[in-house]
Order: structure tokens, then sequence, then C-alpha cells
């Protein structure tokens, strides 16, 4: 235990010390206040903010995660001469960057919304569901990056393939969708859709934010399924399930494979 | 002169005070000597005044047939028990003002109301308030009448358990005006009625349509408010409609319309302020409607517009943060037109600076054509492929119906 936190604490001070992550917060926090200040009220902002989040986060997290475990080889090796278990290591690696990365992007995100407020109490929820959903897509992303970083030696290769994975979970899936829509447009498709939403980070994270800005009115029967299933203990266990599925599957198998790795 | 002092001096008292009752007057109170408004119309002489002191009054439905007026003082409540109509008029030139009319009940059988005027002209109801009544106030085959100022408050649960607030059938020349209703199945409801005004009125949280009229050709709405009804307001079948300075606000729900306008023709819809309805205009075989200086703000969309509507003119809106601006069910030819419109959406320019964009705007997204056809789709809004794919048709139209487009639009929003 006492050997992650010491991996966890240098991981920390070196991605503080690299000033990325500073820059990401500060990214948020600039963009969160120029929406306040142009778009007008919270409301404005959190829509711009959570189109943004949905994009952003999942590339900025799946690249600099790939990037930086493969800057980290050398002290991985380092480390691995030392009497450390892979375990140990590879937990540490992860927290050491996923937590700073939601961190910014909480800080950066938060402080505005502190500082101005919000309008009225549903904008609360809308609030807490996209923070929330913004750590998880950080979780999520970055195990993924993980995964890739290990599997390929190559680093060039690793990053082509960390850009395809969130191009296809940013845009490609959806055109998917829209196709398969479209081919079974005769047939009932609300709970096919809930299914294929689960399975897409990204989408999952945006149908929530979507239902708590009350678009479900727009969406007629289609709204109704979906506020019910997402409404119900069932929904909420499920799609609760899903996001964690996502974080501890890739997490896992990158686990796996970094524990037989030949360094 | 001084003999005439206390004469002169009564009879100014008389004109400032103006409620003491006359001579003539009959008084109701619980007191007595008359104790029904029954009664006091049988005393009555044609022409005369009803006073009604404070105080509940139950007696069987009071049929007013013969030109009174009635004036309720203070808190003079008619109390239907829950089981009766409260009050007929059947003769012409009966004004009923400042009286509270009390649970009605709810019946599946007969239209009973707090207050029905049948078949009489020059009624006038002011400023009367009606609690839990199933109707309120029903007018059925009347003409020029009054009826302004009254409150109604119904408590119905259920869209078949309630009835409407102001209920207008087969009548003519009618003032609605600055009337309060809330809570009934539908706020406003007009079937044949013709050359009527309704003005100023406020009709929210009701279980239907806070406005409903059919067949009801050449009435003006003016400066009504329309808020938070169930299912928003909803129009038919009538020619010559002019609605102007209305407010329809936050209707927002899977059926709910800001204003849905199906085979009304030659009307104006002007000056009007949609904002948070699900929809905020829907026109469904809806001819040469003019829709000018309207402002639509925050609705899911702003106009659905069917192929079967034709030319229509939308000149000098504002569109403003709406979901969609405007959403149709056909790519093929549209006959209506936008022209000089504010869109936030528009992404051109005014190169010659006189305040007209120098591209057409066309306001029918892509996504909007595939949600039109195919509903489940609509879980893709706000992806990142859904807003590539609408700024490709944006640049090269293929699918989006290309007559559909405002060739000027304006470049600031117009005030």
């Amino acid at each position: 235990m006492q050997t992650t936190a010491k991996v966890i604490k240098y991981e920390l001070s070196d991605v503080i010390r690299s000033k990325w992550i500073v820059l990401y917060a500060l990214f948020f926090l600039v963009v969160t206040e120029a929406l306040f200040q142009f778009g007008g009220g919270s409301a404005r902002a959190l829509l711009s903010l959570s189109n943004l989040v949905l994009i952003i986060i999942p590339l900025i997290s799946i690249l600099f995660g790939t990037m930086y475990l493969y800057n980290a080889r050398a002290f991985v090796e380092l480390l691995l001469t030392q009497p450390v278990d892979r375990k140990t290591l590879f937990g540490g690696l992860y927290t050491g960057l996923a937590l700073p990365l939601s961190a910014g992007f909480l800080a950066g995100a938060g402080l505005p919304f502190a500082f101005h407020g919000v309008e009225a109490a549903s904008h609360a929820t809308t609030l807490m569901t996209l923070l929330l959903s913004g750590v998880l897509l950080t979780c999520i992303f970055t195990a993924l990056a993980f995964l890739i970083a290990v599997t390929f030696e190559d680093k060039v290769r690793g990053l082509g393939v960390a850009i395809l994975l969130w191009l296809f979970f940013a845009v490609l899936y959806d055109g998917l969708v829209l196709l398969l829509l479209n081919a079974f447009a005769a047939y009932p498709l609300e709970q096919p859709m809930i299914a294929l939403m689960l399975l897409n980070p990204i989408d999952m994270a945006r149908v929530l934010l979507l239902l708590t800005f009350d678009v479900s009115a727009l969406m007629g029967y289609t709204g109704a399924v979906f506020e019910q299933f997402f409404g119900s203990l069932l929904g909420v266990g499920l799609s609760t399930a899903a996001l964690g599925v996502w974080v501890a599957a890739p997490l896992f198998w990158g686990w796996r494979l970094f524990r037989k790795k030949d360094f | 002169m001084t003999r005439f002092a206390p004469i002169s001096c009564f009879l100014v008292a008389l004109l400032v005070l103006g409620r003491p009752a006359l001579a003539q007057d009959v008084v109701v109170s619980p007191e007595g000597p008359v104790k029904s408004l029954s009664a006091a119309i049988e005393q009555a002489p044609p022409g005369g005044r009803i006073v009604v002191r404070e105080g509940v009054y139950r007696e069987p439905t009071v049929v007013v047939d013969k030109p009174v007026t009635i004036t309720g003082e203070g808190q003079a409540v008619l109390d239907g028990q829950g089981e009766r109509q409260i009050m007929t008029v059947t003769a012409d030139s009966v004004t009923v003002r400042g009286l509270i009319f009390r649970n009605v009940g709810v019946s599946f059988v007969e239209d009973r109301a707090g207050l029905k005027v049948d078949d009489a002209r020059q009624c006038v109801i002011e400023d009367n308030r009606f609690e839990d009544t199933f109707f309120g106030i029903y007018l059925a085959k009347t003409a020029h009448c009054r009826v302004a100022g009254n409150v109604l408050q119904g408590t119905g649960a259920t869209e078949t358990q309630s009835g409407n607030g102001i209920h207008l059938w087969y009548s003519k020349d009618i003032e609605v005006e600055n009337n309060t209703i809330r809570g009934h199945r539908d706020g406003i409801y007009f079937e044949f009625v013709e050359d009527s005004r309704i003005a100023g009125n406020l009709s929210e949280v009701n279980l239907r349509y806070g406005l409903h009229f059919m067949f009801s050709d050449r009435c003006q709405y003016r400066d009504n408010v329309f808020r938070n009804n169930d299912a928003g307001v909803a129009v038919m079948y009538t020619k010559h409609v002019e609605m102007s300075g209305n407010r329809f606000e936050h209707n927002w729900g899977s059926a709910a319309f800001g204003l849905l306008l199906k085979d009304i023709t030659d009307s104006r819809v002007e000056d009007n302020l949609f904002v948070k309805n699900t929809i905020g205009v829907y026109a469904e075989a809806a001819n040469r409607i003019r829709f000018e200086r309207n402002h639509f703000q925050e609705n899911g969309w702003a106009v659905k517009i069917m192929a079967n509507s034709l030319d229509n003119v939308f000149t000098r809106n504002n569109f403003i943060a709406n979901t969609f601006d405007v959403a149709t069910n056909s790519s093929r030819k549209h006959r209506s037109r936008f022209e000089q419109n504010y869109w936030d959406n528009y992404e051109g320019y005014d190169l010659d600076r006189d305040g007209y964009g120098d591209v057409p705007f066309r306001p029918v997204r892509l996504f909007s054509i595939i949600v039109e056809k195919n509903e489940p789709s609509l879980l893709l809004l706000r992806s990142f492929f859904i807003d590539v794919l609408d700024a490709a048709e944006r640049v090269v139209p293929s699918i989006t119906p290309e007559t559909l487009a405002d060739e000027k639009p304006v470049m600031k929003r117009i005030l």
C-alpha cells in the first residue's frame, strides 16, 4: 500500500511539473468563464460545456494517457528492478494520471459555476451529471489509453490507434447507429437504442445529460421510454454498471498484459 | 335654498357612494327578509337591481328569467353543494357581478356550469369568482355579451373529470377580457363563435388546452397569456383569425404545442411571444397565414410546418436558441415563404452592410428531417457526428427542401 502511495505521489509531482495538467485545468476554466461571459446564464453555459466535455475529455485523456505511459517507460523499467510488484506499479501509474486529470477538469469547469452560481435548482442536477460524467469519461479513456500503450510496442502506432479509438467512439459510432436506425426503421427501436447507447461511454454520458436538460419532452414516445428506463432503479443500476465495466474492463485487460510484459 | 340642502346632500352621497340599496333594490341576506336569490328574482321588477349580501347561499339552481342586475357584496357565495348547476340565465340584459360560485360537482351526464347563459343577449358577467365549478362560465346561443375580470379556479384531476373554464358555443360578438383561468380542462373553449374579442386573459395550468377553438371565424385574440397548459393551445377549422401580442409560454411535454394551427386560413399571427414550448407553432393544412414580428425563443421546435400548408408568410420574426428552428415532413417543394427573419443560427455575412445577410439561410436542418422520419434518432441530438452531417448538408443541400430558405435573413435581432 505504501509503495502504491509513493508511486502515486511521484506521478502527481511529475504530472504537475510537466505543466500539462495546469494548462488542461486552465483551458476548462477559461472556456467555462467565457461561456458565462458571452453566453449569458448558466443554462447556455451548461449546454455548450456539455458538448465540449463529450468531445475534449475523451480525446485528451486517451492521447495524454498513451503518451504518458510511453514516456514513463524508463521510469517503469527502473522501478521494476526494485522490489516493487507490478500490480502496485500499474495501479499507481493509473491513479497518478486519472486523478490529476479529473481534478483538473473539476477545478477548471467547477470554479466558474461555484463563483457565478446556477440559476435554477434543475441546473444543479445537470451540473452534477456533467461533472460526474466528465470524471467517468476521464477514467474510462485513461484506462483505454493504458491498454493501448501496453499492447503496442511502437509509440507512433499506439498514438494512431488511440486517435482511431477516439474517432470511433466520438463520431463513427453515432454514424453506425444512424445507419442501423435507418435500416430497421420499420421496427420499434426504443429498447435496442438503450442497449446501443450503453455500449458507448460517450453516448451514455450524452444521453444522461440530454435527459437532465429536459429534452425528453421533445422525443415523444422515445423520450418517455428513455425517461422511464433511466428513471428506474434498474436503469440507474445498469447505466452505472455499464460505466463501471467501461473503467474496469480495459484496466483489467491492460494489467494482465502489463503483468506479463517483457520490458 | 337652505331648505333643499339636506336633500341635495343626500343625493350627492348617493352619487358618491352609489352602493347603498335603493328603495327598489331587492336585498338578499342570510338574516332576511329575503333569504334566497331565487326569491329575490321573483320579487324584482324587470330592470331592477338585486344586491346579495355577504353569506353562503344554498338553494336549487337559480334561474334568472328577467332582465336584472345581480351584484354581490363582500363574500357572497353561491354553493352548489357538489350536486347541481348554480345559475342559469335565460333572459336578455342580465348582469352578474361580484359573486362567488362554488362547488358544482362533476357530472358525466350534463354539462353543468357555475353560470350558464342559454339563448340570451346583452349579458354582462363581471368580477365573479368560480371555485371548483365543473364548467365555469358557459354561454350557449348568446350574442353581444361581455365576460370580464372573472377568476376561475378548477380542481379537476383528469381531463374526463373536469370541464372548461369559459365555454362558448354558438355565440356572436362576445367580449372575453381580463379573466384568469386555472385548473380546468380547456381554459377557453369556443365552438361556432363569431366576431368576438378575447383580450388580456391569463389561462394557465389547465389540464388540456389553454385556448381551444373550432369553427369560430373572425375572432381577435390580443395580449393573452397561455402558460403551462398540458397541451398548450390548439385551434382548428377557422378563417380570419387575428392573434397578436399573446404569450405562449412553457407548454412543455411530449404532446404540447405553443400554438397548433389546423385548417386555419387567411389569418394573422403577429407580435406574439413563443417561449419554452416543445413546439412553438405547429401548422397543418394552414393556409395564407401571415406570421409577423413574433419572437421564438428556447423552443424544441420553433416552427413545425407540414407540407400541406400553403402560401404562409413568415417575416420579421426572431428565432433564438431553439433546438430546431424549422422542421417539415417533406423535402419536396414548399409553398410557404420565409423572408427577412432573424436567425441566431445564421452563419452568413453582410458585405454590403445593408443589414441583410448576403447568402440565404436554410432553417431546416438535415437532422430534423431524419428525426421526422425516424423518431428514435432524436437520441443522437448534440452528437458530434450529427453536427458534422448538418454542416455538410448546409454546404451542399441535397435532402433538405431547397425552396424552404430565407433569402434575405436579417443580421440583427428585430426588436
